[in-house]
């Protein structure tokens, strides 16, 4: 029990500031003239009497003599003098009244804006700095100044007033109703006793209406009733009695990016004060509110600014919808009452797009939903511009109905009536064409009175009397509907085509610029530049360059990517299938990354990313953005094929200019070798034994050699073989190649092993010549002097195999390939010469031919084996030879 | 041998060595370093024999092998190692032999004393001893080792076609125009199977075959002295 009369602590901390702060008194008046002043006078004479200090700062008497009386008693503070311009303005001297401290300060028009140059803008800040001076102050105001009643009042009197004052100012205040009936202030101001400034009068006169006043009586008495309230309430509070005030009550306001958030957030302090409630105000950050333009931005801040000085809470809650973020926030927060603002779009809107205020209603029990209707659709804003409907238009669409009454006046003795309600068509389907909805709405009605007036009887007035003309009335209206709404459609469209003529202006236009750049660098950084432009966001472009992506080239900057982005960028070259950013995989990269994929597979990837983290290609753009990739893929791939055709070509250059090098050095190189060999023969015939004619010899037979590989190998890179197949034995191009070597395998004994019986090969001639030279060659050079070399012939199955055996070092682990392939020579082979073409001629013209060649490591012993194998179909069967005659 | 050879080739080292091992060897040599100078030097001197390079500066060499042939001369033709259609052509032109460049002397020489003979001994009747075998064109016999062989008539047509001019290579076409006639020119199968048939039962070792000689993609010749001119294996 102790427990629950525990005062409240922050009703203490609020009473203590009061207790060093000034009072403050309100003097709340329904309307001007009402007697505020007079009153407030008053009661300071009161205090004056009783000894207090009390002094004027501020009373506009406007020159009544009723209230100057009034003031006579008091000490009244000079006015500040303000210079203002030209103009000379006076104004309550703040300074002078902190200096001078009275007990109490008269201070008339709370609501009042202080002039250009003062210290504050609004007077009820000269008044809060005086109560913080510990100064009371007395005050009038009038109820449509304050803040949160200022749209309620507008709205029945049709009069704004910017002079407002916040909620706040009230809370703490003591608020006394000056109340007369609205009759009696009527009487006084007929009689002159009200200050109307001149400008204002006609507005004023009609403010005074009986209807207005009573409005305006019972919010004033609403808003000091609801004071009184509070200070009672706090008062329980404060003495710890527990008291059935309706605790925990939540108020909710829902403002979104449509006009009219003003609206709701004053009707939503309305019911929070109503409540005594806590009260915020919740913005929904939905997908599609970060797209919004400034001004509506603006308009979004400033109704937040409102808010916030009305007290407030203010929260943002990001969701995919309005509907579904709200009902989480009031769910969560375990509101009582939703404000929420329905926009006052066509039913129809909501048939098709579906109401935030129905979902919430259906979703949301035990939750008080308050809708206040708001003007004006955001939407439309956003669609393509209509038509606007000026007067002019409307005009236009009545000058059309009036022409066409003209015309059918003239026709009317010719024609029946029911031709003529067709020609009213015209202007119908004219002005919804030209003008839009409203204005042939206008044409189909004033078509329809004209004809009802001026053509069906009975003729010059509006009675119909036929059914039969009613249906003639709506047939006209309904057309005007339809044809608006057709044209309307129509007009769209057209806007949608021109859009899609300016994005294939700038498709056109990055084809050609792309067409223009000549190397990769200038494509990417160009791609990156019209695409970031085109679709408003950063991108970036990545190419592979040694099994990793690289950044090529990137707008407005080359940025910086963290292993995220370059995992999604791998991941969309690899799959060719876009990754990051607002897709299935690795979205938790800023960027979305696109493949750029041509027949060559996908050449580089395109990263985007939107400033403000939406889609960076939003639904409408999709188009427009697959074909420009589509176009950067393009301009990749012809450079690619670009490089690669003038790397064949130079390749193809070089190899050319190698081959006519190689083929003349061996054609010019011959006629000197043919003199070296004849002179080294003519120097061993001379000196028989001679050691240093012998190594002549077959020095200068070796070179001789050397220059044939040259020139074979010229040939065979140039193309140049002319396949010649005949029907070859074995035994004869093995003895061949044998003879022509035999000074250079004289050192070796030669097995031959190639049964006469083997079957005949298709080969060229000269080319397994020069193959089984080269092989032999090879053998000779490798294997140690006094070594045998075998050649072997065997037929197996479908193969028949030639091969060379000799007893040198063998081949190295792993060579046996390689040991073909040009300029490749035994390690440690110094010794024996070559020039490491040998046998790449062998394998060319095994290529050239079709057969396999082979290098291996003998079984039996240490020595290589090269092997040329023919298949089954170059394989001669014997054919006997059928004796003639 | 007092008849010279014309000794035609463009390079003045190649005309000098050659002239030097052919002097060496006991023979007269002119010389002529153009076709123009071949054609005179064949008129004047009454030589027997040309060594013709078939590069010339003023023509080709190939164009002269008819008019010295058809002079009664013989020709030899230089020509590089790899030009198989070069000596072909020469052939069927009328040259009697050819050497590749780089030649080796001995087989120059060699060559050269071949076609000096065929010269001096014409194509005759007589028979024919190349080692052990004997070829008896008359009696359409031959001989190894004294034993009677029997060949089958194209085996002795294609023997008989290479013994008329021992040591001369003949070319596949040339033989097989002569044994199975025109139509059959380009069948070398047939030439490779009767030669290994003849190779059978005419040679030593057939696997090394010392008697018929094979000159790839050109053609055959019988070895003008079986067991010196080849050493083989």
């Amino acid at each position: 029990m102790n427990d629950n009369r525990r005062p409240n602590p922050e009703a203490y901390l609020k009473a203590a500031r009061r207790e060093t702060r000034g009072r403050l008194k309100i003097i709340l008046g329904a309307a001007p003239g009402v007697g505020k002043t007079f009153e407030m006078l008053s009661e300071g004479a009161g205090l004056l009497r009783q000894g207090r200090d009390v002094v004027v700062g501020v009373v506009e008497t406007h020159g009544r003599a009723e209230t100057e009386a009034l003031v006579e008693p008091f000490e009244v503070l000079p006015r500040k003098q303000i210079e203002h311009g030209a103009h000379r303005l006076t104004e309550f001297d703040l300074d002078a009244m902190l200096a001078r401290r009275p007990d109490v300060a008269l201070i008339d028009e709370f609501a009042h804006s202080n002039a250009p140059g003062s210290r504050h803008p609004k007077r009820w800040q000269d008044v809060e700095e005086l109560r913080d001076a510990g100064i009371d102050v007395f005050t009038t105001l009038n109820i449509q100044h304050v803040e949160s009643l200022n749209d309620v009042v507008a709205g029945f009197t049709r009069v704004r007033v910017r002079e407002t004052v916040p909620d706040a100012c009230l809370e703490d205040a003591e608020i006394e109703l000056v109340d007369i009936p609205p009759d009696e202030l009527i009487d006084r101001l007929r009689e002159g006793k009200v200050y109307i400034p001149g400008e204002a009068t006609r507005a004023l006169t009609h403010f005074f209406s009986v209807a207005n006043l009573s409005a305006l009586r019972e919010l004033a008495m609403r808003r000091a009733a609801q004071t009184v309230d509070r200070q009672m309430l706090e008062h329980v509070r404060l003495s710890g009695e527990p008291g059935n005030w309706a605790a925990g009550e939540r108020i909710v306001v829902a403002v979104g990016d449509q006009p009219g958030g003003d609206l709701l957030v004053r009707a939503g302090k309305r019911l929070a004060d109503a409540f005594d409630a806590v009260w915020t105000v919740v913005t929904i950050e939905t997908p599609r509110s970060t797209g919004l333009s400034r001004e509506v931005q603006e308009r979004q801040s400033t109704v937040l600014q409102l808010a916030a000085s009305l007290g407030a809470t203010l929260v943002t809650v990001p969701a995919t919808s309005v509907s579904s973020g709200l009902k989480a926030y009031a769910l969560e927060n375990r509101t009582t009452a939703l404000v929420i603002g329905k926009s006052l779009r066509p039913w129809w809107f909501a048939l098709l797009h579906g109401s935030v205020v129905d979902q919430l209603v259906r979703n949301l029990d035990g939750v008080a939903i308050h809708v206040v209707p708001v003007a004006g659709s955001s939407s439309a804003r956003e669609r393509a511009p209509a038509i606007e409907s000026r007067w002019t238009q409307y005009a236009g669409a009545l000058g059309l109905v009036a022409v066409t009454t003209l015309f059918n006046i003239w026709l009317a003795g010719l024609i029946g009536p029911y031709t003529i309600s067709l020609i009213y068509l015209l202007p119908v389907v004219a002005a919804s064409t030209l003008f839009g909805l409203r204005p042939s709405l206008l044409a189909s009605l004033a078509a329809a009175l004209a004809f009802n007036f001026f053509f069906l009887t009975p003729l010059y007035n509006f009675t119909i009397s036929d059914p039969q003309n009613v249906v003639t009335f709506l047939v006209l209206i309904g057309i005007g509907v339809a044809t608006s709404q057709l044209a309307g459609r129509l007009r769209r469209e057209a806007n949608v085509g021109a859009r899609t003529a300016a994005e294939n202006a700038a498709i056109a236009a990055y084809g050609q610029q792309l067409a223009a750049v000549s190397d990769e660098s200038q494509t990417s950084a160009l791609a990156c530049r019209e695409i970031g432009i085109l679709l408003d966001c950063s991108a970036v472009l990545l190419q592979r360059r040694d099994g990793r992506n690289e950044v090529a080239g990137g707008y407005p900057l080359l940025p910086e990517l963290g292993p995220i982005d370059y995992a999604a960028a791998d991941w969309c070259f690899e799959r060719g299938e876009p990754a990051g950013r607002r897709t299935n995989t690795l979205n938790a990269s800023d960027w979305q990354f696109h493949p750029l994929t041509t027949s060559l597979g996908t050449l580089a990837v395109l990263g985007l990313e939107a400033v403000t983290r939406r889609d960076p290609v939003p639904a409408d753009r999709q188009t427009l953005f697959a074909t420009l990739l589509g176009q950067t893929a393009l301009a990749h791939e012809r450079l690619r094929s670009g490089e690669e055709a003038r790397l064949n070509a130079s390749l193809r250059q070089r190899d050319a200019l190698r081959a006519t090098l190689l083929a003349s050095i061996g054609h010019d190189l011959k006629t000197p070798l043919t003199s070296v060999v004849a002179a080294a023969d003519a120097l061993a015939s001379e000196h028989g034994s001679s050691p240093v004619a012998a190594t002549l010899q077959i020095e200068a037979r070796k070179l001789g050699r050397v220059f044939d590989d040259l020139v074979e190998m010229s040939r065979i890179d140039e193309g140049a073989l002319k396949l010649r197949l005949e029907t070859i034995d074995l035994t004869d191009a093995v003895a061949s190649a044998v003879h022509d070597l035999r000074s250079e395998l004289a050192a070796h004994p030669v097995d031959l092993a190639v049964p006469p019986s083997l079957p005949m090969v298709a080969a060229d001639p000269r080319m397994l010549h020069r193959m089984l030279v080269n092989l032999l060659s090879n053998a000779a050079r490798y294997a140690p002097a006094g070594t045998p070399i075998r050649i072997e012939g065997a037929h197996r199955g479908e193969r028949l195999t030639l091969a060379v055996l000799d007893r040198g070092p063998g081949i190295p682990d792993a060579q046996e390939q390689a040991i073909f392939e040009r300029f490749v020579k035994l390690e440690g082979s110094d010794l024996t010469g070559g020039t490491g073409l040998g046998l790449a001629i062998v394998h060319g013209f095994a290529d050239a031919m079709g057969l396999a060649v082979a290098a291996r490591n003998r079984t039996d012993g240490t020595g290589a084996v090269f092997e040329i194998a023919w298949p089954g179909s170059a394989i001669r069967r014997e054919t006997p030879l059928e004796e003639e005659e | 041998m007092t008849a010279p050879i014309l000794v035609v080739d463009d390079e003045a080292a190649i005309r000098r060595l050659v002239r030097a091992a052919l002097e060496r060897s006991g023979q007269q040599v002119d010389e002529a370093a153009n076709a123009a100078e071949a054609l005179q030097g064949a008129a004047r001197s009454g030589c027997q024999l040309v060594l013709l390079d078939l590069g010339l500066p003023d023509r080709d060499g190939l164009e002269l092998i008819p008019q010295l042939k058809a002079r009664g001369l013989a020709v030899i033709v230089l020509t590089a190692r790899d030009a198989t259609d070069e000596k072909v052509a020469a052939l069927d032109l009328g040259a009697d032999d050819y050497i590749t460049k780089p030649f080796d002397t001995e087989e120059l020489l060699a060559r050269i004393r071949v076609a000096l003979r065929h010269r001096t001994l014409g194509s005759g009747e007589c028979i024919l001893a190349l080692g052990p075998i004997a070829i008896d064109p008359a009696a359409r016999e031959v001989r190894r080792s004294g034993l009677v062989v029997a060949l089958t008539r194209k085996e002795f047509a294609i023997l008989s076609e290479l013994a008329r001019f021992p040591g001369r290579v003949m070319t596949h076409e040339a033989l097989l125009t002569a044994v199975w006639g025109a139509a059959h020119r380009h069948d070398t199968e047939y030439l490779r199977v009767a030669v290994r048939s003849l190779r059978r039962k005419l040679e030593e070792d057939p696997a090394a075959p010392a008697l018929i000689v094979n000159d790839p993609g050109v053609g055959y010749r019988l070895s003008a002295n079986t067991g010196s001119s080849r050493e083989a294996s």
